[in-house]
Parts: C-alpha cells; structure tokens; sequence
C-alpha cells in the first residue's frame, strides 16, 4: 500500500510529464491561454491515462511481454511479442478515447460539455502514449501501482497546465519585448516552472 | 488540374518552395509550435538528437507519401485510426532497426522513439497537407519540415552538449583548447531538461526579433 502511494507522490512531483519528461508539450502550449480551457483539458487527461494505463498494463503482462502468453500453454513460454507493444498501445488508445468520450456523452453531459473538443484530440496527446510506455519500460508491478502512477501522472500535468494558464493570464497585462510575446515567453516560464519543481527532487520516497 | 500539373516539373519554385518554407519562416517548432515534447527531451547530447531527427525524417517521409497515395480511399470518419496505424507502424520499423544497430542511442532515446507516433509534426503534416495533395509534393513537404524539426533539434543539442558537458558529438572541445586550464568550468545546469526549454524560448526570441512579421499577439 506505501508503495503505491510513493508512486503515486512521485509521479506528480518528481517525474512530473511536463516539467520533468516534457510530455504533453504541444497541447500544454496550444491549450494553456485561459484557466477554463486548460481545467477541461487537464481533467481529460486525468480521465484518459486512468483508463488507458491500466489496460495496457493489463495487455502487456498476458499478451507483450516475453513470456507473457504462458497462460495459453508451456509451448508459448518462449513467443514474445514486445514489437507489437506500440500499435498495441496506441489502439488501445484511440480506441479508448472513443469509448470514453461514448460514456461521458451518454452518462454525464455536463462533464462532456465541459471537455468539449479536449477529448478526441486526447488521442495524440504525447503524455498518453508515454504514460503506457513509462509503465512498461518501469515494471510496474501490479494493476494497483500501474494505476497510481497514471492517476499520479494526470494530476500533474493538469497542476502543470493550469499553473501556466494562470501564469499567462496574468503575463497579458505585463510588458514582454515584442518578439517574445506568446510562445516565447511561454517556454521560457516553463523553464523557470521546471526548475522550481526540480526543488522535489531531494524527496525520498 | 491534371494539365496543371503535367506541366509543372518536379522542382518547380512551388515544389522548392514547400522544402524551404518550413526551415525557415514556418518552422515546425519556433512557428507552428508542434513537436515539441520529443524535440526537448533528446537534446542533452548532439548524437540522440541526430538520430531522432533521422527518424523523424524516415517517418515523415514516408508517411506523407502513403497518406497522400491513400488520401481517396481513406474514410472520413476514421482517419485518424488510420494515420496512427500508419505511423505506428513505420515508428516499429524504425526502432527495431535502432535497437539492432545503434543499441545505445536506442536506450538513450528510450520511450521517445515510440513517442514519435504522438508527435504532433507527423500527424499535423497529414491532416494538414497530405490529406490534400499528391504524393511528390507531399513528400517534399514531409522531408522539408523533418529538416526543419532537426534543425532546431541540432542547435539545441549542439549548445547544451558544448556548454553542459564541455563535448560536441564526444569530441572534448573545451579541453583540447584548453579551457579548463584557464580555470573552467562545466554548467552542469544545461544538461538538466528547464534548460532546455529556455534554449528553445532564446531562439524563438532571436527568430522573431529577425523575422517581425512572424509576431503574433
């Protein structure tokens, strides 16, 4: 159980998506000009990692991984099927973005208004896909520390995204030189975001 | 249209222009900010950075001349699926090939090969130009934004590699000229991802002071 909850400490504030993998970039940017939009977004993004992780989890440790199809018999022991984890995943993906934005429509319209066009665009979202891939590549292992480091993940990139929305709702009524105005000045404050979260990285869990 | 086109040769200025525009005053990462997220992640040394930019261009490429080919059979509703196959597919093909013969940078890139399926540059460029013209054009409007990518990868690595460890592509620099000599020492802080973030903020600072026109807001 402690550990579960370490990783899921760790994935918000020391391995942060954005600031400290720089996952999620182009929507961060793209979607981070007003608070309202960028809660949207990063809730969304909760919501997809939370389901999508988990599933893959699941098909990566009985149908990936070397050995994993022991479950159909001895002579399978020796397939692997690594190879195919990135078409796996990204299917796996797109496939649950559909279905979830299927369910949120259905059961709770309030919540689809709100996320509007986040989800479908959710789909290419870089900080899904890593999510699946970090947890392969760290062994998580089980169902429950494969969850808590998605959930940990979603909760960071929406403290990330709308920490900068605010930042840049605020930085509207600042005098920035011309050519930084926008994007410019947008990395450079993620930057500094980044480095003040690097300050986690004496915790030891 | 197909008159048009006959005409047309294969480097005419439009053609040309689809392979310039994007190293330049379109660039995929300081103009139309996409691709971002694997762009700063592999530029702590000059090496990754090469062969993902490498990689990048393969997929691209290639990817943008089999949209284009498909581009009237592909059903509406479910391109996206589609473009994603496609690219995941090329993306396996790509790092299997790097974990057969650069093992290293494969495991240096680590989850970033495979993140080239979500970087945005790839499924921009289909949605936005693929989709919509034929394959020579698209090809070279694929190869033209990869060059433009890479090259923002290259000047971002090549900074952080020389400043942070001191080193371009392995080769010690600063000590064959004898800078540590003279009391030197390496910023540490380069190689750290916020810094990395910042390189990219200077050079679409130093871009758009050259450029004005590229100015928003």
């Amino acid at each position: 159980m402690q550990e579960i909850f370490n990783i899921f400490i760790k994935s918000i504030f020391i391995d942060n998506m954005v600031f400290a993998y720089f996952l999620g970039m182009c929507s961060y940017i793209a979607v981070s000009k007003t608070v309202d939009t960028s809660v949207g977004l990063g809730a969304a993004v909760i919501f997809v990692l939370g389901f999508t992780v988990p599933v893959n989890y699941l098909l990566n440790e009985y149908l990936l991984e070397p050995g994993a199809l022991v479950w159909l018999g001895e002579e399978f022991a020796e397939v692997d099927l690594s190879f195919l984890s990135f078409i796996m995943f990204i299917a796996v993906i797109a496939s649950m973005v559909q279905l979830v934005e299927m369910v949120v429509e259905k059961f709770a319209p309030a919540l689809y208004a709100s996320l509007g066009i986040f989800l479908p665009l959710i789909a290419v979202n870089c900080a899904i896909l890593g999510g699946s891939l970090f947890m392969q590549e760290r062994e998580y292992q089980s169902l429950g520390e494969a969850t808590s480091f998605a959930l940990g993940s979603g909760l960071g990139f929406f403290l990330a995204i709308v920490g900068i929305a605010a930042i840049r709702e605020k930085i509207h009524y600042s005098n920035v030189p011309g050519p930084l105005k926008g994007i410019g000045i947008t990395f450079i404050i993620t930057g500094l975001m980044g480095i003040a979260f690097m300050s986690f990285l004496g915790i030891k869990l | 249209m197909s008159e048009q086109v006959q005409k047309e040769s294969m480097f005419s200025p439009k053609n040309i222009k689809l392979l310039t525009d994007p190293i330049g005053k379109d660039n995929p990462i300081t103009v139309q900010v996409l691709g971002i997220c694997s762009a700063l992640a592999v530029t702590a040394k000059l090496e990754p950075a090469i062969v993902m930019s490498i990689s990048v261009m393969f997929v691209l490429g290639a990817g943008n001349v089999i949209i284009s080919l498909l581009r009237n059979t592909i059903p509406q509703r479910i391109r996206i699926i589609v473009q994603l196959v496609i690219i995941a597919a090329l993306v396996i093909l790509v790092d299997q090939v790097l974990k057969a013969y650069a093992y290293d940078v494969s495991k240096q890139l680590s989850v970033f090969v495979g993140l080239i399926i979500t970087n945005c540059i790839i499924m921009g460029r289909f949605e936005a130009f693929s989709m919509a013209n034929k394959p020579w054009p698209s090809f070279l409007d694929g190869i033209g934004n990869s060059i433009g990518y890479g090259m923002i990868l290259v000047i971002v690595a090549f900074f952080r590699e020389l400043f942070g460890s001191g080193t371009i592509l392995g080769w010690e620099v600063f000590k064959s000229i004898g800078l540590y000599d003279l009391g030197y020492v390496n910023n540490g802080f380069m190689i750290l991802p916020p810094m990395a973030l910042i390189t990219v903020g200077i050079i679409i600072w130093v871009q758009r002071s050259r450029n004005p026109e590229l100015i928003k807001e």
